[in-house]
């Protein structure tokens, strides 16, 4: 659906029809816990036991209301405690809620947080204050003041049970009455706004309440998720959807007061609360359909038979039935997949299938591989393959027996047949020209203009680069890399060099014809490191000197790609081009780009074309590189202008990656850039992929965003794919789907591994079905939601203005919760804003989102970071988006440090900070330790070894060294936080009151932005605006 | 008369001139029907040790169109410091230094003996020698080691101060760069991507420091221009270096699949070097030195694909005008030839291949700009080896004997006009009043640029008797040539060679005799066939023959006794005895004859035909036989089949060939080991004459002639079979019993045939 208002135009028009037929929903959020409607209850229990120990910022008032999501959830979360094996199909609701919310309600301690429940969003709390039951003020208004005051005395304040109550009040009654028919007779999962209705844990759950109680100080949102019961029947249509319609206005009257921050849902709450009831598990994959912990949470997955969370996530992990129940919900259903995801080490690796010669097994008709969704017959002897129906005959050499239950008795023998994850040896067949492939090589390629001399930095590469060769990656039973190397520097021309092995010494070789390069040397120029190390060292112990008084200050770019691609076409291997460039490449030749860096274009209807490429010489050069298998990271140092919007698409389309250093300076940046160098040469990575996902019968995936290149509508081409790379694949209906039958994926990566292997990897993953649109809610993870919606928006960034694509996520976001109101959440009061367990921080996700630089240009950043920006997002993973959007503050200054444990999180909001303290903030880009103006002597001393704040340098890049416990805790959260990420964030040095903490506020993103941008709590009330226009 | 003899060997021992004609008719029409034109074979730079070069410059005639050099011819009025042109009649005071002269102080080139002179310029920068190999690397090892160990050994024998540049081309084409400590430098280029000459110094960045130096430092003093190119240095700074570069040549690294040929990009490589040397050294002497192993294959100048399925165009393709790269090829190098020209640089082609190597398509380059070529089997062999070595030789003075940027300049009295030459010279284009409007050769010029020259490249040069029927024999009788040839001596010096001369006009109806005795065969044989060669290179073959032989047949007609239809009854004078049969040999030599050759080796042939001198180019018409015996001393024999005898050893000169020949009874005494026996020591001594004869020819000529030892029955026989007159043939085997000598199996017409028809149509009235 996403899709719809990106891609294709008008969003309107579609989302109109959506909202028209979308009953409404509630939207829950807050704590879900409560709103958990029945079905999910039952299941429930599992997550919240575990959520409650960790019950910290639990909302308090989390009662127990596992929405919906709760029941569903217990599907597809489905926690192995209680797993309740099919989740009655409860999903309606009712009745199975009122288990939970009386559970809840009587199970938490405070009345007040059922209240709040209820109604929770803070804002919303305003909201029905304001309404009194009507409607809320609309969010424009800033005094929520008059109405909401009187009723609820403490919004703005921390503990405001209080003010939730009276919408919890409201709550509860469904809850209620699912509780009657709800069978379990869970406790209220507190903790978990997610909505996991956490049986066992009650007591866990009681626990929250205190904690919140903590918390408050920081504030913690009040969870109130309600839920109604689903409301199935009424669908009203709304046509009025539209964004922004004055109708609003008139409609519901919100009394606009002044929302209490910590009564809207905080994804530091849900975030911690699904760490406590699921961190540390183990997860097993067996269950069709289950909705894996966050990303943020770390477990142990076990692979029984579905593909790892840590390979794909969804959306959804219940697909509607119908395409129109999926217009209806407007929810997309994407899967967000990384096939070279990094398996922590103490899961099992990958099982290696090989089956010789005849290659793996293969539905005949629709060509998936043999893997669990296989259904064997006939006392095996023949299949009926799960993706298309077709039954094919086993192939002789692969025959087994079943055992009584119809399953193969070598069914625990074989990864192709219980495992979700696995990999075959590729036959030939699988092969370029039938050919096994040559092992991949590494090229680096170095621009040696001036400015890159006289700044070091053609030195520090070469210096590195003779470490960094060391550590090529290899297969682990080899002794060395088979990975090949070769150099080239250029400037205006071009130098390759011979490193041959036997040479007393490199020679070089210009190729000046940049106009239509080629590559002047076949042997020689990639070769084994180890053999040719001395050479090498000589050669990289020379570049530097020899090009000392070169002034030539014009660089080439597109040329040096060429080049790449040539000398791998030439050695007919695949690879990677490691560039490190730093100037616009204005010189005389293919690819030649002129500054265009145009501020006035900015906000109007032609931005677009900033994120576009200069010339479509980028576009087919990455064609072509793709088509031989050559992926081109690149190094940027700008220190002006390089459209990175033109030089970027290169590494985007092959499956590269761009790192950007702006005005690199050695002493500073040179770690930032080592780092990611060493990472990048080290990392995991497939070459010459193609990728193609299959699904059963009834949808398909009909979009692809990443950094891919695709000829036809259904091979995903890359020229390389590492392990932190992603592919996000929107999935549409063909037809209907099947409750049994369920929704099947098949991802299926031919690669060639660093040793020149022809491997396939096969990634499945089986999904609910439901016809009930609760479900669908239920099994929604908002992590994956915004990698979607990040990743379409940007990609339509290329081709609509701006404000349209604003608009259109505006839209979809209420619509989605609009249609949860309406059909799914319990009666309630129109001004009562609903979300849905499982949306609870979307409003939230979705403001970062429309906030970010790329959406909404600010003064202060460059076309170029924009564009930089845009493009990492298109390849990254829903654990990186999730930070990228709402980054990671740690208050530093209550650190334990007797414990290795981070910091608890603090959310995103100036109003978090404290004079007194010391926070650290990060992105995946960006680190940032800020320091209050007031910060403790003590801590400062500790850290940065000067006696008082003052004295801190803040042009330091990295903390030093000191002896203390402070110093080193700091330093070891700052690397756990640095170890996960694919980039490596440079350390910026904010100190309260000073010019740069203007850069820092940016990220505090539930604030109001600098230069626009709504705060979190405005727009949630402009988002709850929107759909009660749409649900009038 | 041996006077006449006896004056043409002095005058071309003095000069270096042999004239067709030493008394010259005195009208145009009578000039006509002398047949053989009036020309001259000029030896520009003969060798002479007795003549030291004056080290002061020329005087010239203060005429503006006329310039002439003061000489011998001229008149001089000593008291009044006078002296009069003899080309056009200028009067002209003499400089300054010459305030001395007098009849008895006469400077050096008033003096008859110095009718050639030469001068030696001070002005000017002295320009270093410049050589620039281009070396091909697609070739097999053993001829790729050869080539590196020729070309190392070379450094040694260049000039010191020389410059060196070296472009190695395989696939791609690589300009090395000399100068580079640590690593070793190369500029590559495709292959396949014909480059302007701006291209080319743009790209090996020649064309910058000027640009920079405007721009950033206008200040600063002009660079010394030798400095400025990295790409040729001196070879006395860089030889190590050179060495070691030479030395890790590999062939060239791209695959060459089963049934391809390497994919040579000789016509970039020669494109970039032309280039190369345009833009750092315009106008001084250079030699790029083209060594290549095979044809080129693909790019520009292209002459057959790298399919070894399709064959490379033979006379028979191109007949059938089915030499599909032939012209396009012709055209890249015809280019490169005429800057090469333009800019004073001359080109070598040293090809050493099995098969064909594009010479036809290539000839151009060398033929235009003086440079040498040469061919052979391989690198490898002592052929290639022996004579780039004697590139290098020095003459008596310790000079290379190689000249370069020579510009001939041609100047004659008014009753002449120059009609053309033919050599290895393009034309200069200057038009003057001594240039005819018909032309002979290379014409409607009185100026050539010869780009490299040694001491004997000769030039044959045509002129046109333009004085009218009816006017009286020209004042003073004599006719006058003055040949200026201004060059840059090996030794880096510009110097002028002047030589004047003078021959008798004679009314040739009533002097005919005396321009009959006049007339030399020799020289006339050999511009006669130049002429035809140079027909030969855009004319079809059996036109030139026929052209050829309604000249002979004319000449007889007109300088022949007979009493008409009577064949038996005609004579020809000694003067012109041996002319017909220096044309019926002509008629079956390589340079007209394609059958048999490769156009490569045709190419080859004429190349040298056009560039040597009256000697060396009757060896190559009519080829030399001695025979050796117990009979008697060595002995030069008739190049007739009937020569060939049993109990004879042969040594046949070709010029290109050397051909030690055993006779039948010879070559069995020999098998028969004789020659090691003491007692038949005469017999070893036998067999060791021709082979101490040879050597003494190998040692002298160049290029190194290919050495054939052979016998008879033995296949390289053939070469010698193919040259004889085949008196006796298969057909012609009448001669039962009678040892005279070898039947050959051909078709072709023997000299007695050849003689008897020539008679008839001679007589006969109707012709």
């Amino acid at each position: 659906m996403s899709q719809q208002g990106y891609v294709a135009t008008p969003p309107y028009s579609q989302s109109q029809s959506g909202m028209g037929l979308p009953p409404p929903h509630y939207g829950h959020y807050g704590d879900p816990s409560h709103a958990g409607p029945a079905p999910g209850v039952m299941k429930p229990a599992g997550p919240l036991g575990a959520a409650a120990p960790g019950g910290m910022l639990p909302q308090g008032p989390p009662p127990p209301g596992p929405h919906q999501f709760g029941q569903n959830g217990a599907h597809a979360q489905g926690h192995p405690p209680q797993r309740f094996p099919g989740p009655p199909p409860v999903n309606n609701v009712a009745p199975s809620y009122s288990p939970y919310a009386s559970a809840a309600q009587s199970a938490y301690p405070s009345p007040a947080s059922t209240s709040s429940i209820a109604q929770l969003g803070g804002q919303l709390n305003a909201m029905q204050i304001s309404t009194g039951g009507s409607g809320m003020a609309p969010p424009g208004q800033g005094p929520p003041g008059p109405l909401s005051a009187p009723s609820f005395p403490g919004p703005p304040r921390p503990p405001q049970p209080a003010i939730l109550q009276p919408g919890s009040q409201v709550l509860p009654p469904p809850p209620t009455a699912l509780n009657g028919p709800g069978a379990p007779p869970l406790p209220p999962p507190a903790h978990r706004q997610d909505g996991f209705p956490g049986p066992a844990p009650p007591n866990a759950q009681f626990q929250p309440p205190p904690l919140p109680g903590q918390s408050l100080g920081t504030g913690y949102a009040p969870q109130p998720a309600n839920y109604g019961a689903q409301m199935p029947g009424a669908q009203l249509s709304y046509p009025g959807g539209f964004p922004g319609g004055p109708a609003q206005m008139a409609g519901p009257p919100p009394p606009q007061k002044k929302l209490d921050p910590d009564s809207i849902p905080s994804p530091i709450q849900v975030i911690e609360n699904d760490r406590a009831t699921r961190g540390g598990q183990v997860y097993v994959t067996s269950t069709r359909g289950q909705v894996p912990p966050l990303v943020t949470t770390d477990c142990v997955v076990q692979d029984q038979g579905n593909a790892s969370p840590r390979y794909i996530r969804c959306t959804t992990y219940c697909f509607p039935c119908t395409s129109d129940m999926a217009k209806q919900a407007q929810i997309p259903l994407a899967a967000v997949i990384m096939p070279f995801a990094t398996i922590p080490s103490n899961e099992t690796p990958l099982y290696l299938v090989n089956h010789g010669e005849t290659g793996p097994v293969r539905c005949n008709r629709c060509k998936a591989y043999m893997c669990p969704f296989m259904q064997f017959m006939e006392g095996g002897r023949r299949y009926q393959c799960g993706f298309c129906s077709c039954v094919n005959d086993v192939p002789p050499f692969y025959f087994q027996h079943l055992d009584h239950v119809g399953r193969r008795l070598d069914h625990y023998e074989k990864p192709e047949l219980s495992l979700g994850s696995y990999e075959y040896v590729a036959t030939l067949d699988y092969c370029r020209k039938n050919k096994p492939p040559n092992p991949p090589a590494f090229i680096f390629m170095i621009d040696v203009s001036y400015s890159n001399i006289k700044n070091g930095l053609v030195k520090l590469i070469c210096e590195e680069l003779k470490t960094v060769l060391e550590k090529l990656p290899k297969e682990e039973q080899q002794e060395s890399s088979a990975i090949r190397v070769g150099f080239i520097t250029y400037n205006k021309v071009l130098h390759f060099f011979n490193v041959k092995s036997n040479l007393a010494q490199p020679q070089m070789m210009v190729v000046t014809d940049v106009g239509e390069v080629f590559v002047p040397l076949l042997d020689g120029f990639l070769v084994n490191y180890q053999e040719s190390q001395s050479v090498i060292h000589n050669l990289l112990d020379q570049i530097p000197e020899m090009f000392a008084d070169s002034n030539e200050n014009e660089t080439v770019f597109a040329p040096v790609v060429q080049a790449g691609m040539e000398a791998l076409k030439a050695a007919d291997c695949p690879g990677k081009l490691f560039i490190f460039h730093s100037s616009l490449p204005t010189a005389e030749a293919p690819g030649k780009l002129k500054n265009r860096d145009d501020k006035k274009l900015l906000n109007t209807d032609k931005e677009k074309i900033l994120f576009q490429p200069q010339s479509s010489v980028y576009d087919s050069l990455a064609k072509e590189c793709v088509a031989h298998g050559c992926c081109v990271t690149l190094f940027l140092f700008p220190s002006q202008y390089v459209d990175v919007a033109s030089l970027g698409l290169v590494p985007q389309l092959t499956g590269g990656t761009l790192y950007k250093y702006n005005n690199f300076q050695i002493h500073l940046d040179s770690r930032q850039f080592l780092n990611d160098l060493r990472n990048d040469i080290e990392k995991q990575i497939g070459f010459d992929a193609i990728m193609r996902v299959r699904t059963s019968t009834g949808f398909r995936a009909t979009d692809f965003f990443g950094g891919i290149f695709m000829n036809n509508t259904t091979d995903v081409e890359m020229a390389a794919i590492d392990c932190e790379k992603a592919v996000t694949v929107e999935f549409k209906h063909d037809d209907k789907l099947g409750e049994d039958s369920g929704a099947l994926i098949q991802c299926a990566v031919l690669y060639t591994t660093i040793s020149g292997q022809r491997r396939l990897r096969i990634h499945n993953l089986g999904l609910n079905c439901s016809s009930q649109l609760a479900d669908l809610y239920k099994s929604c993870e908002t992590d994956a939601l915004v990698n979607f919606f990040a990743k379409s928006a940007f990609k339509a960034v290329l081709h609509q203005p701006l404000k349209v694509i604003r608009e259109i996520l505006v839209n979809q976001t209420a619509h989605m919760l609009a249609c949860y109101r309406k059909n799914c959440a319990s009666p309630s009061a129109a001004s009562q804003l609903i979300l849905p367990d499982s949306m609870k921080v979307l409003p939230v996700y979705v403001n970062c989102l429309l906030k970010n630089c790329v959406l909404l240009s600010r003064p202060e950043v460059s076309i170029d970071e924009r564009a930089y920006q845009r493009q990492l997002v298109m390849t990254m993973g829903v654990a990186d988006t999730q930070l990228f959007f709402y980054p990671q503050l740690l208050p530093i200054h209550t650190v334990d440090v007797s414990s290795t444990a981070l910091p608890a999180a603090v959310r995103c909001s100036e109003s978090r900070l404290s004079e007194e303290g010391l926070f650290l903030l990060a992105d995946g880009l960006h680190m940032f330790l800020w320091l209050g103006a007031s910060s403790p002597a003590e801590l400062i001393q500790g850290i940065f070894n000067v006696p008082s704040l003052a004295h801190v340098n803040t042009e330091m890049t990295s903390l030093p060294e000191v002896g203390n416990p402070y110093s080193q805790t700091l330093r070891t959260i700052m690397s756990i936080i640095q170890q996960k990420r694919p980039y490596s964030m440079k350390l910026v040095i904010v100190k309260q009151r000073e010019q740069p903490e203007m850069v820092f506020r940016q990220f505090l993103v539930e604030d109001k932005g600098l230069h626009g941008g709504s705060s979190y709590v405005d727009f949630l009330c402009c988002v709850h605006k929107e759909i009660c226009q749409l649900l009038n | 008369m041996a006077t006449y003899l006896e004056f043409i060997q002095q005058n071309e021992e003095r000069d270096g001139v042999r004239f067709s004609w030493n008394v010259w008719p005195s009208s145009r029409l009578e000039a006509t029907r002398m047949v053989v034109p009036l020309a001259c074979l000029l030896t520009p730079l003969k060798e002479r040790p007795d003549l030291p070069p004056v080290q002061y410059e020329p005087v010239l005639c203060s005429r503006p169109t006329c310039k002439a050099i003061l000489n011998p011819l001229c008149q001089v009025d000593y008291r009044a410091k006078l002296w009069a042109c003899n080309f056009c009649f200028q009067r002209n005071q003499f400089p300054p230094a010459y305030a001395g002269i007098s009849e008895v102080n006469q400077p050096a080139e008033l003096m008859p003996q110095f009718s050639t002179i030469e001068y030696v310029i001070q002005r000017g920068p002295q320009s270093p020698l410049i050589f620039l190999y281009v070396v091909d690397t697609c070739l097999e090892d053993d001829d790729l080691q050869a080539l590196k160990e020729s070309l190392q050994m070379s450094l040694s024998l260049l000039p010191p101060d020389a410059l060196v540049g070296l472009i190695t081309f395989g696939r791609m084409v690589q300009v090395h760069e000399l100068s580079c400590e640590g690593i070793s430098k190369s500029y590559v280029f495709r292959g396949t991507k014909d480059l302007t000459a701006k291209q080319i110094q743009d790209m090996l960045g020649l064309t910058k420091p000027a640009m920079s130096m405007q721009q950033a430092r206008p200040a600063q003093p002009q660079e010394h221009p030798f400095v400025s190119s990295r790409f040729l240095q001196p070879v006395h700074k860089i030889d190590m270096n050179l060495t070691d570069l030479l030395g890790e040549l590999q062939k060239d690294p791209w695959p060459v699949t089963q049934g391809k040929r390497p994919l040579r990009s000789t016509g970039v490589a020669l494109s970039i070097a032309v280039g190369l040397l345009e833009g750092t050294f315009p106008n001084t002497g250079a030699r790029i030195m083209l060594f290549t192993g095979g044809p080129p294959t693909q790019g520009p100048g292209m002459v057959v694909g790298d399919e070894l399925k399709v064959p490379i165009r033979s006379w028979h393709d191109i007949e059938k005008d089915n030499a599909r790269f032939m012209k396009k090829a012709t055209k890249h190098y015809e280019m490169l030839a005429n800057r090469a020209a333009t800019n004073g640089h001359c080109i070598d082609i040293y090809a050493c291949a099995l098969d064909q190597t594009g010479l036809l398509e290539m000839k151009c380059c060398t033929n235009l700009t003086g440079g040498y070529m040469v061919m052979g089997d391989s690198f490898n062999t002592f052929l290639f080896k022996q004579t780039f070595q004697r590139i290098f030789s020095k003459d008596f003075n310790g000079d290379f004997r190689m000249a370069f940027g020579a510009t001939l300049e041609v100047k004659t009295s008014r009753e002449l006009k120059i009609a053309g030459a033919i050599g290895p010279c393009v034309s200069l284009n200057v038009k003057g009043p001594c240039v005819s409007e018909n032309e002979l050769g290379v014409g409607g010029t009185s100026q050539w640029k010869i780009c490299g020259l040694d001491p004997t490249s000769t030039v044959g040069i045509y002129f046109e008797v333009v004085n009218q029927h009816n006017a009286p024999i020209p004042q003073g009788g004599r006719g006058a040539i003055q040949f200026v040839t201004h060059y840059q001596h090996s030794s880096t010096q510009r110097r002028i060679r002047v030589t004047t001369i003078a021959r008798n006009w004679a009314d040739a109806q009533s002097q005919l005799k005396h321009i009959e005795a006049a007339f030399d065969q020799e020289a006339a044989a050999v511009l006669m066939a130049r002429l035809g060669v140079f027909r030969a290179e855009s004319e079809e073959g059996p036109d030139v023959l026929r052209w050829l032989d309604r000249q002979l047949i004319r000449l007889c007609q007109k300088f022949g006794q007979y009493n008409k239809e009577d064949p038996t009854s005609f004579r020809l004078s000694d003067s012109f005895s041996l002319y017909p049969q220096f044309m019926f040999h002509l008629r079956r030599s390589p340079f007209l004859q394609v059958f048999n050759n490769s156009p490569d080796e045709s190419s080859y042939y004429r190349h040298h035909f056009a560039r040597q001198d009256l000697t060396q180019s009757l060896i190559m018409i009519q080829p030399i036989l001695y025979s050796y015996s117990f009979h008697g001393p060595p002995e030069p024999v008739l190049l007739d089949s009937s020569s060939i005898l049993a109990d004879r050893i042969l040594l046949m000169d070709t010029f290109f060939q050397i051909v030690i020949y055993l006779g039948e009874t010879i070559a069995q005494w020999r098998k028969a080991g004789y020659q090691d026996m003491p007692e038949y020591e005469n017999f070893k001594h036998l067999l060791q004459a021709p082979l101490d004869d040879a050597q003494e020819i190998l040692q002298a000529r160049f290029p190194m002639p290919r050495y054939i030892n052979t016998e008879h029955g033995g296949s390289q026989a053939r070469f010698l079979l193919s040259k004889v007159n085949p008196s006796q043939t298969h057909n012609s085997l009448y001669a039962w019993g009678q040892e005279t000598g070898a039947p050959i199996l051909t078709d072709d017409v023997s000299l007695q045939v050849f003689m008897d028809h020539l008679k008839k149509l001679a007589v006969s009235s109707a012709s």
